[in-house]
C-alpha cells in the first residue's frame, strides 16, 4: 500500500545495516497457520511503509539491504512496549512469512530519579534491563533521565528533512556500511557493544549525583503531579529523540496501545491541548522534523496486548511509575484514566469510541476494530485513506509560525482579551487594572506571572515570561505549576533566551525585510 | 429573598464555594445537614490563618472582602464582585460582537440559576449595550418539577418588568409533553432517552418563541461547565458533527435560524452561584426528574473531578474546544430547510420533526440510532443515544 502513510519519502536519509537475525535465544514461535505473525506489525501497511526504496524485493538482493531504515523502538518495560518488541523481534526472523524490513534498537530510560527510587532499586532494576535487552540481540541504549541536562539546545529545533537526491543517500549509505563492516567485522554482538559504548554515558556507570539531585530537586519543585507527568513525559521524549539523531534512527515507534491513547486523547483535552491531538495520538507524529514518531500498537488494546503476552510469554518489567500507589484524584492522568476504565465497564464501546477521533483505517476494515462505513467519516484530507476526524491543523514545514519551545507544536494562544477561554485568563478590565495589579504583587499565586504576555502586567521575573510566552497554552498551564524555571535543564533555557533574543531581533529589523523571511531563515536555523 | 436552596441528593458545587461568611451567617440560612455537609467540604484557603480578620477588598479597599474568586483567588467585596462580573460578561459580549445595539433579545427562561442570573445581568447591562429584552420561558409538561420552575419565572418577570412568553410543548408539537413521551420510550428496555427529545424540542421551542416576540437574538445561559461537560460528553460519544457546532460563542444564524449565542460562556459555575447568592436572586434549584438517566452525569462528574485536581481544567477545555481541528467530513454537512416545517434542518427533515415523526408512528426510537446518524456507533442498546446536550443539570437550564 503505497500512498501516502508511507513513512519514507523519497531521498530520506537511512541508515544502512544488514537485517538482524533473531536472537541468541529464539522466541517461541507458536505463530498461526499461515505463518504470519500476528499484530499489527505483520500488517502489510506498516511493512510497506517500512519496507524503504526498494520495497518488496524477493529474496537478498544486496543493493536493497543498504537502504533500510533505521527505527528506534522506544521500550520502558511495560507489557504494551515489551510486546511491540516481541513483535519486531518475530517480524524480522527468517521464519516469518512476510518479513519486516528495518533494522531495529532499542532505548530504554531509566527514570528513577525522578520516581524517587533508591540508587539499590535503580541499580537492580538497570541490571534486569540489560540482561532483557541482550536477550533481544538489537543494538540497545539505556540511557539515564538525568542525561537531560547535558543535552544541547539542538534537542528543541525540528530540522526539516534532508532533501537530498536518492543516489546521494544510497551512495553514503553503501560507503557508511562498508566502513561499518570493515572496522567490525560482521559480528553483531561486538556491533551492539560498540552502541553502547558510543552512548554519552557509559551504561556500566551511574549518572553522577549531582545531576541525580539536579533531576530530584527539579521534579520536588513542582507542585502538581499532573505537571511532574507532563514534564516527565516532555524530558524523555526529548531523550528519546535526541537518542535517535545521534545514533542516526529516522523513526521511534512507542508502544502505546488503544486504550492508552484513548486516556492520553481526553487528558489532552482537559489539559488543553485541542488543538494538537491529532499529533499526540496520531499514527505518525511529524513534528520533530528528521525524527518521525510512530505508533504501531495503536490498533490493539491493553486486553489484547495482555492476552498476546500472556499466550507467547513476552517477558516485562514492571518498574514503579511516578504515579505508581497515587490515589485516584491526585493527577488529571490518574482520574481520566480511572473515569475511561470505569465507563468502559458500563458502555463498552467507549474506549472504541473515543479512539476513532484519530483512527487511521484502511479503507474496507483494517487490522483494527470494525470501522463505520465508508461513506461517513472516511475522508481524504489530506491523506486518501486515513478515516480521521481530527487533522493535523497547520500542515507547513517547520519554520511556519512560532513553536513551542517544549512540545513543538505550532502555538495556539492568541491575543490576550479576546472572548476566548485564553483571553479570559489573561484579561484586565480598565476599571480595575491598578487596584488589581497591586493585589496581584501582594497576593501569592498570579495567574498573570503564569500566563505572560497581558499588557499592563507586571512582569515580575523576566527569564520566566520569556519561555512563557514561547510556550503552547498546554505548557503555560503546566508550567504554572512549576515555580521556578531555573531548575529545568539548561538546554531549554539557553534554547528560549536565543529564541527570545531572535525574536526581538526580528523586530527590530522587520521594516527592512523583504517578503517572507521565513524560509530562509528555517534553513538557516540547524 | 437570600435563601440558598440546597437540592438533596447529587452534591452541588454551591458546598464548594469558598465563602468567607461568619459561621452564624451561614447556620442561619442552612439547615442542620447541610450545615455540616458544607463545613466539611470546604477547603480552607491555603493562606489564611482562621483567627485573623478577613482581608480588605483588593479593589475599593474599603469593604471587608466577602469571598475569595475561584478562578484567580483574589478577595473582593460582594459589590465589587458582582461588578466584576458584570464587567466581564460585558466584554464578553462586546468582544465577540454577539448582540449588537438595537437588537431584541429573547432570553431562554427556565427558573435555574444560569438564566436567572442571565437575565439580571442583561437587564443591568441593557442601557449600555442599547438591547431590549424578552423572557421566553418553555414548558415541557413535565409534572411536579416545571410547574414550580414556571412560577419562579413568572415571579422574575414581574419584579424585573420584564414581558414573558410561555410556549409549551403540548401546544406547539401535537400534544405530547415530556411525560407523555417518557412513557412511550419507557417500554422498550432500553434507557428511556428522554433528554434526547426534550433538548431537540426545547430548541425548536425556544425559537418559536422567541419568532412569537419578534426577537432578533436568543440568548440561554450556559456557563463555563456546561460547556466544559458538553465537549467532554461528546468526545466520549465520538460527536464530531456537534462538536463542530457547538465550538465559539454560539452560532451566528444560518439559513432561517435565528442567532442565538451564550453570554455567560466564559463564567464558571461557582461564580454564577456566588453572584445569584450576593444580588439575592430567587431562583429555583432542582434538578429535572429524568436527569440521572442522563449521559451527561458522567461528564458532570468527571468535570468535578477534574476541576478538583487542576482549578483551571473548566477553561482548559473550554481552549481544547475552540482549538479542535476537525476534519472536513466530521463537519456537518451545510444545512438546509426542513420539508415539513421549514426550520434549518441538515437533512430533509430537521431533527424535531424527525423525532415527532417517530414518537407520533408509535416508534419513538425511529430517529434515535445507527441508521439517521452516520456517525453514531454505539452498539450496545442500553446506551442513552447521541443528542443535544440534554437539560439534565440540577438547575435546569437552556
Amino acid at each position: 500500500m503505497l500512498g501516502k502513510s508511507r513513512l519514507i519519502f523519497p531521498g530520506e536519509k537511512v541508515g544502512c545495516g544488514a537485517p538482524l537475525a533473531g536472537g541468541p535465544s529464539q522466541p517461541h514461535r507458536a505463530s498461526p497457520s499461515y505463518g504470519r505473525t500476528p499484530g499489527l506489525l505483520g500488517d502489510s501497511r506498516l511493512e510497506t511503509s517500512l519496507g524503504g526504496v526498494g520495497g518488496h524485493v524477493g529474496g537478498a538482493v544486496p543493493p536493497v539491504m543498504f537502504l533500510l531504515p533505521q527505527v528506534l523502538l522506544a521500550w520502558s518495560g511495560g507489557p504494551s512496549s515489551s510486546s511491540m518488541v516481541w513483535q519486531v523481534l518475530e517480524g524480522l526472523s527468517r521464519d516469518s512469512a512476510k518479513r519486516l524490513r528495518f533494522v531495529p534498537g532499542v532505548v530504554y530510560i531509566d527514570e528513577g530519579a525522578a520516581c524517587g527510587q533508591s540508587p539499590e532499586d535503580r541499580a537492580r532494576t538497570l541490571a534486569e534491563v540489560k540482561l532483557a535487552l541482550q536477550t533481544t540481540g538489537f543494538p540497545w541504549h539505556a540511557v539515564a533521565l538525568e542525561e537531560v541536562f547535558s543535552l544541547p539546545p539542538s534537542a528543541l529545533r525540528c530540522s526539516a528533512q534532508e532533501a537530498a537526491g536518492t543516489e546521494g543517500a544510497y551512495k553514503a549509505a553503501v560507503d557508511s556500511f562498508l566502513q561499518q563492516q570493515h572496522a567490525l567485522g560482521t559480528n553483531g554482538v561486538e556491533r551492539q557493544s560498540q552502541h553502547c559504548a558510543q552512548d554519552p554515558q557509559s551504561p556500566a556507570g551511574p549518572p553522577t549525583t549531582a545531576q541525580t539531585q539536579a533531576l530530584s530537586r527539579l521534579f520536588d519543585s513542582v507542585k502538581t503531579l499532573t505537571a511532574k507527568e507532563e514534564l516527565l513525559q516532555t524530558l524523555r521524549t526529548h531523550l528519546i529523540l535526541h537518542v535517535a539523531r545521534n545514533h542516526g534512527y529516522s523513526k521511534v515507534m512507542t508502544g502505546d496501545s488503544c486504550t492508552r491513547l484513548a486516556i492520553k486523547l481526553m487528558t489532552s483535552l482537559a489539559l488543553g491541548r485541542g488543538a494538537f491531538l491529532a499529533w499526540d495520538t496520531g499514527f505518525s507524529d511529524e513534528r520533530h522534523g528528521d525524527v518521525v514518531v510512530v505508533r504501531p500498537m495503536r490498533e490493539h488494546t491493553l486486553k489484547e496486548v495482555a492476552f498476546y503476552n500472556r499466550l507467547f510469554a513476552v517477558p516485562s518489567i514492571c518498574t514503579p511509575a511516578l504515579d505508581t500507589k497515587a490515589p485516584e484524584k491526585a493527577s488529571i492522568h490518574r482520574l481520566m484514566e480511572a473515569f475511561i476504565l470505569r465507563l468502559q465497564a458500563q458502555f463498552p464501546s467507549t474506549v472504541s469510541t473515543v479512539y476513532r477521533w484519530v483512527r487511521v483505517g484502511t479503507g474496507g476494515g483494517g487490522a483494527g476494530g470494525v470501522g463505520p462505513p465508508a461513506s461517513s467519516v472516511l475522508e481524504p484530507c489530506s491523506h486518501p485513506r486515513t478515516s480521521e476526524k481530527l487533522v493535523k491543523a497547520p500542515r507547513a514545514g517547520c519554520a511556519a509560525g512560532p513553536r513551542c519551545l517544549l512540545c513543538m507544536c505550532t502555538l495556539d494562544v492568541d491575543t490576550a482579551d479576546s472572548a476566548t477561554a485564553f483571553g479570559a485568563q489573561t484579561s484586565h478590565l480598565p476599571q480595575m487594572q491598578t487596584p488589581v495589579t497591586q493585589a496581584r504583587a501582594a497576593a501569592g499565586p498570579c495567574c498573570c506571572a503564569g500566563m505572560g504576555g497581558a499588557p499592563g502586567c507586571c512582569k515580575r521575573e523576566d527569564p520566566r515570561a520569556q519561555v512563557m510566552e514561547q510556550l503552547c497554552y498546554g505548557c503555560r498551564v503546566n508550567m504554572k505549576d512549576l515555580p521556578s524555571l531555573e531548575l529545568l535543564p539548561p538546554y531549554i533555557l539557553s534554547e528560549a533566551q536565543l529564541r527570545s533574543q531572535r525574536a526581538t531581533a526580528e523586530q527590530e529589523i522587520r521594516e527592512y525585510l523583504l517578503g517572507d523571511s521565513e524560509d530562509e531563515a528555517g534553513t538557516g536555523e540547524s | 429573598m437570600g435563601t440558598w436552596e440546597l437540592s438533596a441528593g447529587r452534591p452541588q458545587s454551591l458546598l464548594e464555594v469558598v465563602v468567607l461568611l461568619p459561621a452564624s451567617a451561614l447556620s442561619r440560612s442552612l439547615d442542620l445537614p447541610a450545615w455540616v455537609l458544607f463545613r466539611r467540604s470546604r477547603p480552607l484557603p491555603p493562606l489564611q490563618d482562621p483567627t485573623m480578620p478577613a482581608p480588605q477588598c483588593a479593589s475599593c479597599h474599603k469593604a471587608r472582602a466577602a469571598l475569595r474568586r475561584p478562578r484567580s483567588g483574589q478577595a473582593l467585596c460582594g459589590a465589587c464582585f458582582c461588578a466584576a462580573f458584570e464587567a466581564e460578561v460585558l466584554h464578553t459580549v462586546v468582544a465577540g460582537r454577539l448582540l449588537p445595539p438595537g437588537a431584541v433579545v429573547a432570553v431562554g427562561a427556565s427558573g435555574g440559576k444560569d438564566s436567572t442570573v442571565l437575565a439580571h445581568v442583561l437587564r443591568e447591562l441593557a442601557p449600555r449595550l442599547g438591547i431590549s429584552l424578552h423572557l421566553v420561558a418553555v414548558d415541557e409538561g413535565i409534572g411536579g418539577y416545571r410547574d414550580a420552575a414556571l412560577a419562579a419565572v413568572r415571579r422574575q418577570a414581574a419584579r424585573w418588568e420584564l414581558p414573558l412568553t410561555v410556549v409549551a410543548y403540548a401546544d406547539l408539537f401535537g400534544g405530547w409533553t415530556m411525560d407523555a413521551v417518557a412513557r412511550s420510550t419507557a417500554g422498550s428496555g432500553r434507557s428511556r432517552a428522554c433528554c434526547t427529545f426534550c433538548g431537540v424540542l426545547r430548541r425548536r421551542a425556544l425559537e418559536e418563541g422567541a419568532r412569537l416576540v419578534g426577537a432578533t437574538h436568543v440568548v440561554t445561559g450556559h456557563n463555563a461547565d456546561d460547556m466544559a461537560e458538553t465537549v467532554l460528553m461528546n468526545f466520549l460519544r465520538g460527536d464530531a458533527g456537534r462538536l463542530a457546532r457547538g465550538g465559539g460563542l454560539g452560532s451566528p444564524g444560518e439559513g432561517g435560524a435565528l442567532p442565538r449565542c451564550r453570554p455567560l460562556q466564559l463564567a464558571s459555575q461557582k461564580e454564577v452561584v456566588l453572584y445569584a447568592h450576593f444580588r439575592r436572586l430567587d431562583y429555583f434549584s432542582e434538578e429535572c426528574v429524568y436527569a440521572p438517566e442522563a449521559f451527561r452525569g458522567h461528564a458532570r462528574d468527571l468535570l468535578k473531578m477534574l476541576e478538583a485536581a487542576r482549578p483551571s481544567a473548566v477553561l482548559d477545555l473550554v481552549h481544547s474546544a475552540e482549538r479542535l481541528a476537525l476534519a472536513p467530513t466530521a463537519r456537518p454537512p451545510p444545512p438546509g430547510a426542513c420539508s415539513r416545517c421549514g426550520a434549518l434542518a441538515s437533512r430533509a427533515l430537521c431533527q424535531a420533526c424527525a423525532l415527532l415523526d417517530g414518537l407520533n408512528r408509535g416508534r419513538p426510537r425511529l430517529a434515535i440510532g445507527k441508521g439517521r446518524r452516520g456517525l453514531d456507533e454505539e452498539g450496545p442498546p442500553r446506551e442513552p443515544q447521541p443528542s443535544r446536550p440534554p437539560a439534565s443539570e440540577p438547575v435546569p437550564d437552556f
